[in-house]
C-alpha cells in the first residue's frame, strides 16, 4: 500500500462519510458544513489524480462561492426544521432499496473487468514541469472555444435570472428618470392663463 | 316463331301491368276485356305452339344475356319441347277460365282490378316457369309464382286469417326455396353451368362422381342435387312435411285457388322433377325418396280430408293427395305418366274448385258444408259439372283420372326401388279414401235435406253464365282428356325429347281400350266404385253412422282433425323457438353483452383505469422526483439484464 | 494501484447517497439542492478519473463546464426558493401542491 493508495482511500472515506452525513443531519447549517467538507475531499482526489487546476476551482468556486451562498440562504429564512422532518423515515426504506439496487448494478458493471488494470492501466505520474492548468488551457481555447463562450453566456443568463426574480423595488423614494427629464415639453411645465386687465388710475401708488 | 314464343308471356305481362296501373281508370268492364284478351291471346298462341311442336319442331335457344359472371353466362331463353307445350296450354286455359269466372265471382269486390292484374302476373311468371331453358329462369319463375301467391292468398288483406295465410304460404316456400337454391348452386358448381341442355347432356358422366360427407360417408353428387331440387319441389308442390300452407292457401279468392293452388302453381314442382328427369334417373336414392314423400302425402292428406267441414278444404286435401299420387308417379320413374295426371288434374281439380266457388257464391259466401245440402235442383249445371269432376277424381272410367290414376297405379307396381311396395300399399288405399270423400262431398251439398238454418229470404239461384261457362268448359277435358292422350303419353312417347325415362314394360296396357279392359279386373277400380258406395251409405242412407263412427274412433277421428299436428308442431318449434332465440339474443347478447361490456364496460374501464392514474399526477414535485429516479433505475436494469 | 474501478465505485456510491438523499429530504428544499450538488459531484469525478486514466484532456474540459453549469443552477435555484419563502413563508414542499392534477 503505497501513499497513493493509502490518500486515495483516506480521502474517499471521508468523502463518502461526509455526503450521508449532508443528507442525514437536522441542521441545514450543519449540513451545508458537511457539503463543504465532502468538496474538500473530493479536491484532493482530484489532486491525486492530477488534475490540480480543477480541485482549486472546485474549492475556489464551489466553496467558496456556491457553499458560501448557500449558507447565506440558510440562514437568512426562517426555516421550521421541526415540520420538516416530520416524515423523514417515511420513504427511508424504499430509498435504500432503490439506492441499494443501484450501487449493486453500478458495482456489477465497474468491477466486471473492463476497467480494472488489465484493461486500462494507471498511467505513469508526470513529470514536475507538467501543467495542468496550460494543457487544459491549450485544449479549451482552441477545440473548445464555442462550448467556452456559451458557458459565459450561461452564467451571465444565471446572474440576470436571479436578479431579475429577487429585486424588490421599494416605494417611497424619489428617483430621477432621466429619459422622461428629457422628454418634457413646454405644456407639461407651463400654463399660460388669460387674465383681463384690470384699470387703476394714473398708476399713482400709495 | 320466336316472336310467337315471346309473345305468348308478354301479352300476359302486358295486360296485367296495364290493368294494374290503369285499372282504376278505365273501369272494370275495360279492365277484364283487357285482361281477357291478353290471357287469350296466350292461349290461342299456345295452341299454336302445341301444334307446332307436335310436328316436330322443336326450340331452345337464349333471347336475351341478362349477365356474365366468370365463365357462366345468365340468359333468358326458352325451351319449347312437348313438356313445355303441354304445360303451356294447361296453364293458359286454366287462367282463362278463370279470368272469365272472376267476372262472376268476384262482382261485388272492390279489388277487381288488382285481382285481374295478379292473375295476370302469375300467368306470366308460370309461362317463364315453365318455359324456361336455364335454372335460373326456372328459379326467377318459381320465386315469381311465389311472390304472386303471396298477394293473392292475402288478396282481402284486411283480414287477419289471410295475412297469417298469406305469410305462412311463403315461409313454408321458402325452406323449401333453399334447397332449391342450394340445389341450383349444386348444379352450377358440379356441371359449371346453369343451361339445361349443357346439364342434361353432361350428366351420365358426372354420376360416378362424389363427395365426402363430414360423417366419413362418399354421397353422389348427383343424389345431393336431387334431393335438395326436391326440397323445393316439396315446398311449391305442399307435400309432407311441407304441405302446411296449402289448406291455409284457401284464405284467398276460390278462382286463386282454382288456379293456383291446384291447377298450376303447385305443380311447378312436378314440373320440374319431370324436367330434371335426366338428373333424377342417375340417382336411385333421390328417387326413393320421392316415392315415399308422395306415398304419404297422398294417403296422409286423403284421410284428413274426410274429416273437413269447409267445402274448400276438402278439395284442398284432395289437391294435396293427389300432388302426392304425381309425386309417386316421379319417383317410381313414370315421369310422363306424372304430367298426364297433372293435366288431368289440373282440369278436373279446377272444375271442382271452380264449381265449390258457384255453390258458395249461391249460397252468398257460405263455406261449411254441414249448412248446405239437397242444392241439386236449384244449381243443376253446377251439380253436373261437379258429379263429372268427383267421377274424374275418383279415378271412375272412362273419365280422364282413370286413365292416370291407373297408369301410376301400375307404374309403381313395376317399380322396384325401396320403398316401392309400401308405396303400392298406399296409393291403392288412396284410390278408397279419395272416391269416399269426393263423393261425400257431393252428398253432402248436393243430397239430402236443406239444412235448417238456411236463410230462406235468399233465393238459391244458379249464377250466371260467366260462372257456369267456365264449368263447362272444364268438364269436357275431365272427360275426353285421359282418353285422349293416354296412348300418346304411355306408349307414343310424347315426351320422349323433353324427358328421359325407361321404356314402359312390355305387356303393359297402353291404349285407351286395353286399359279400359284390364280396369275392370284392377284393384283400383273397384276400390273406386267402394268408396263411391261407401260415401253413398255414410251420407245419404245412414246419415247418423258418420257421428258414430267418429265418436267411437274418437282418438283417430282427434288425429285427423288436428291434421296430425304439423302446425302445431311447427308453431311450437320454429316458431316459438326462433322467437325466444331472438329474444335471448336480444337481451343477453346484445343489451347485456354488446351494450353493457363491450360498449359501455370498455368506458367504464377507461374511466376506472383514469380513475387510478390520476393519483400518478398528485401535484408534489417529489413524487415526479421519484418516478424519475424509480425510472431511471429500471432503465439501468433493463439494460443491464435484458 | 488503484484501478479505474475504484474511483467508479466511488461515483456510484455518491450517486446513491445523493439519491437517498433525495428521497429522505422530500421537504426541504435547502437540503435537496445540496443534494443535487452531491450528484453533480460524482459525476465529476467519474470524469475526472476517465480523464486521467485515458489521457485525455477533453474530460477535465467536462468538468469545466459542469461545474459552471452546476453553480448558475445554485444559484437560480437558490433565488427561487428566496422568492417562495417570501411568498409563503415556508419552503415546506408539502405546501406547493397546485401542480395536483
Amino acid at each position: 500500500m503505497n501513499f497513493l493508495q493509502f490518500s486515495f482511500y483516506l480521502f474517499s472515506a471521508i468523502l463518502v462519510v461526509a455526503a450521508s452525513l449532508v443528507v442525514t443531519v437536522r441542521n441545514p447549517v450543519k449540513a451545508a458544513l458537511y457539503l463543504v467538507l465532502a468538496f474538500f475531499s473530493a479536491a484532493c482526489i482530484w489532486l491525486t489524480l492530477e488534475a490540480e487546476f480543477l480541485a482549486i476551482v472546485l474549492v475556489l468556486v464551489y466553496v467558496g462561492a456556491v457553499m458560501v451562498l448557500f449558507l447565506f440562504v440558510v440562514m437568512m429564512l426562517d426555516i421550521d426544521v421541526a415540520r420538516l422532518r416530520e416524515g423523514f423515515t417515511q420513504y427511508l426504506p424504499a430509498g435504500l432499496v432503490i439506492a441499494g439496487v443501484m450501487v449493486a448494478e453500478l458495482a456489477v458493471v465497474m468491477l466486471s473487468g473492463r476497467f480494472g488494470l488489465d484493461a486500462i492501466p494507471r498511467p505513469v505520474g508526470r513529470g514536475v514541469d507538467y501543467s495542468n492548468t496550460r494543457e487544459l488551457g491549450l485544449v479549451l481555447y482552441t477545440d473548445y472555444v464555442y462550448a467556452f463562450e456559451i458557458a459565459a453566456l450561461i452564467l451571465l443568463v444565471a446572474i440576470i435570472a436571479a436578479i431579475s426574480l429577487t429585486f424588490r423595488r421599494r416605494g417611497g423614494t424619489n428617483v430621477q428618470v432621466i429619459a422622461d427629464q428629457l422628454q418634457v415639453t413646454k405644456a407639461d411645465r407651463l400654463r399660460i392663463v388669460k387674465m383681463t386687465s384690470e384699470k387703476t388710475d394714473g398708476g399713482k401708488g400709495p | 316463331m320466336e316472336l310467337v314464343y315471346l309473345l305468348i308471356p308478354l301479352a300476359c305481362l302486358g295486360a296485367a301491368v296495364t290493368v294494374g296501373f290503369l285499372g282504376s281508370v278505365v273501369g272494370r268492364v275495360a279492365t277484364h276485356t283487357i285482361a281477357i284478351a291478353g290471357v287469350a291471346i296466350s292461349f290461342l298462341l299456345s295452341i299454336i305452339v302445341a301444334v307446332d311442336v307436335s310436328q316436330g319442331h322443336h326450340f331452345n335457344g337464349a333471347l336475351y344475356t341478362w349477365g356474365q359472371s366468370g365463365g357462366v353466362v345468365f340468359t333468358v331463353g326458352f325451351l319449347i319441347d312437348e313438356l313445355t307445350a303441354v304445360m303451356m296450354v294447361v296453364v293458359t286455359f286454366v287462367s282463362l277460365m278463370v279470368h272469365v269466372y272472376t267476372i262472376g265471382y268476384m262482382a261485388e269486390d272492390p279489388g277487381y282490378t288488382r285481382f285481374f292484374s295478379y292473375i295476370g302476373l302469375f300467368t306470366f311468371a308460370m309461362l317463364m316457369l315453365v318455359m324456361a331453358n336455364n335454372f335460373l329462369q326456372l328459379f326467377f319463375g318459381w320465386e315469381a309464382v311465389g311472390l304472386v301467391s303471396y298477394l293473392l292468398i292475402g288478396f282481402w288483406y284486411q283480414r287477419e286469417s289471410a295475412i297469417f295465410a298469406n305469410l305462412k304460404a311463403f315461409l313454408v316456400n321458402r325452406v323449401g326455396d333453399l334447397g332449391f337454391l342450394l340445389g341450383i348452386a349444386g348444379v352450377l358448381f358440379l356441371f359449371g353451368s346453369l343451361d339445361y341442355a349443357t346439364v342434361f347432356a353432361a350428366a351420365p358422366e358426372k354420376q360416378a362422381v362424389t363427395l365426402l360427407s363430414p360423417m366419413g360417408h362418399e354421397w353422389q353428387w348427383i343424389t345431393l342435387i336431387c334431393l335438395l331440387l326436391f326440397v323445393g319441389a316439396m315446398g311449391k308442390s305442399a307435400q309432407v312435411p311441407l304441405h302446411v300452407w296449402l289448406p291455409d292457401s284457401m284464405e284467398g279468392p276460390t278462382p286463386i285457388s282454382a288456379l293456383i293452388h291446384a291447377a298450376t302453381m303447385v305443380t311447378a314442382g312436378i314440373f320440374m322433377v319431370a324436367r330434371m328427369s335426366p338428373l333424377f334417373e342417375l340417382s336411385e336414392t333421390a328417387r326413393s325418396v320421392v316415392l315415399v314423400i308422395g306415398a304419404l302425402t297422398a294417403l296422409l292428406m286423403a284421410l284428413v280430408g274426410l274429416v273437413q267441414t269447409d267445402i274448400k278444404r276438402v278439395v284442398a286435401y284432395s289437391t294435396l293427395s293427389q300432388l302426392g299420387y304425381m309425386t309417386v308417379a316421379l319417383g317410381a320413374s313414370a315421369y310422363s305418366v306424372a304430367i298426364f295426371h297433372l293435366t288431368t288434374h289440373a282440369f278436373f281439380k279446377a272444375l271442382l274448385f271452380l264449381g265449390a266457388g258457384a255453390v258458395i257464391i249461391a249460397l252468398h259466401h257460405e263455406q261449411d258444408m254441414r249448412k248446405m245440402g239437397g242444392l241439386r235442383r236449384a244449381l243443376p249445371i253446377t251439380y253436373g259439372t261437379c258429379i263429372i269432376g268427383s267421377l274424374a277424381l275418383a279415378g271412375v272410367p272412362p273419365f280422364a283420372g282413370f286413365f292416370s290414376k291407373d297408369a301410376i297405379i301400375e307404374a309403381v307396381g313395376h317399380a322396384t326401388i325401396p320403398g316401392a311396395g309400401l308405396t303400392y300399399v298406399a296409393v291403392l288405399i288412396g284410390v278408397f279414401v279419395t272416391a269416399l270423400y269426393s263423393f261425400r262431398l257431393i252428398f253432402m251439398v248436393f243430397h239430402g235435406e236443406r239444412a235448417t238454418d238456411m236463410d230462406e229470404a235468399h233465393s238459391v239461384s244458379e249464377p250466371g253464365w260467366v260462372v257456369t261457362f267456365p264449368l263447362i268448359a272444364l268438364a269436357i277435358p275431365s272427360v275426353v282428356a285421359g282418353v285422349i292422350l293416354v296412348e300418346p303419353v304411355l306408349s307414343g312417347g310424347l315426351f320422349a325429347n323433353a324427358i328421359t325415362e325407361p321404356a314402359v314394360a312390355a305387356g303393359s296396357h297402353t291404349t285407351a281400350g286395353s286399359m279400359l279392359l284390364h280396369g275392370f279386373g284392377a284393384w283400383p277400380f273397384w276400390l273406386a266404385i267402394a268408396g263411391v258406395i261407401a260415401a253413398w251409405v255414410l251420407y245419404c242412407a245412414k246419415p247418423r253412422w258418420p257421428s258414430e263412427i267418429a265418436s267411437r274412433f274418437a282418438p283417430i277421428y282427434g288425429v285427423l282433425q288436428k291434421k296430425y299436428g304439423f302446425d302445431e308442431f311447427y308453431q311450437c318449434v320454429f316458431m316459438w323457438g326462433s322467437r325466444h332465440l331472438g329474444e335471448h339474443l336480444w337481451h343477453k347478447g346484445d343489451v347485456k353483452w354488446i351494450d353493457g361490456m363491450m360498449v359501455n364496460g370498455t368506458a367504464n374501464l377507461v374511466g376506472r383505469l383514469a380513475e387510478i392514474i390520476r393519483h400518478l399526477q398528485s401535484g408534489y414535485i417529489y413524487h415526479y422526483a421519484f418516478a424519475m429516479i424509480i425510472g431511471l433505475v429500471v432503465a439501468m436494469s433493463w439494460h443491464l439484464w435484458v | 494501484m488503484i484501478p479505474l474501478s475504484h474511483y467508479l465505485v466511488l461515483s456510484g456510491i455518491l450517486f446513491a447517497l445523493s439519491v437517498v438523499g433525495i428521497f429522505l429530504n422530500r421537504k426541504n428544499i435547502v437540503i435537496l439542492l445540496m443534494a443535487i450538488e452531491l450528484l453533480l459531484l460524482s459525476a465529476n469525478i467519474n470524469f475526472v478519473a476517465f480523464s486521467h486514466y485515458l489521457g485525455d484532456m477533453s474530460g477535465q474540459v467536462f468538468v469545466f463546464f459542469i461545474l459552471t453549469v452546476a453553480a448558475a443552477e445554485a444559484s437560480i435555484g437558490l433565488a427561487i426558493l428566496i422568492i417562495v419563502f417570501r411568498n409563503r413563508q415556508s419552503i415546506n414542499v408539502q405546501d406547493l401542491g397546485s401542480l395536483r392534477g
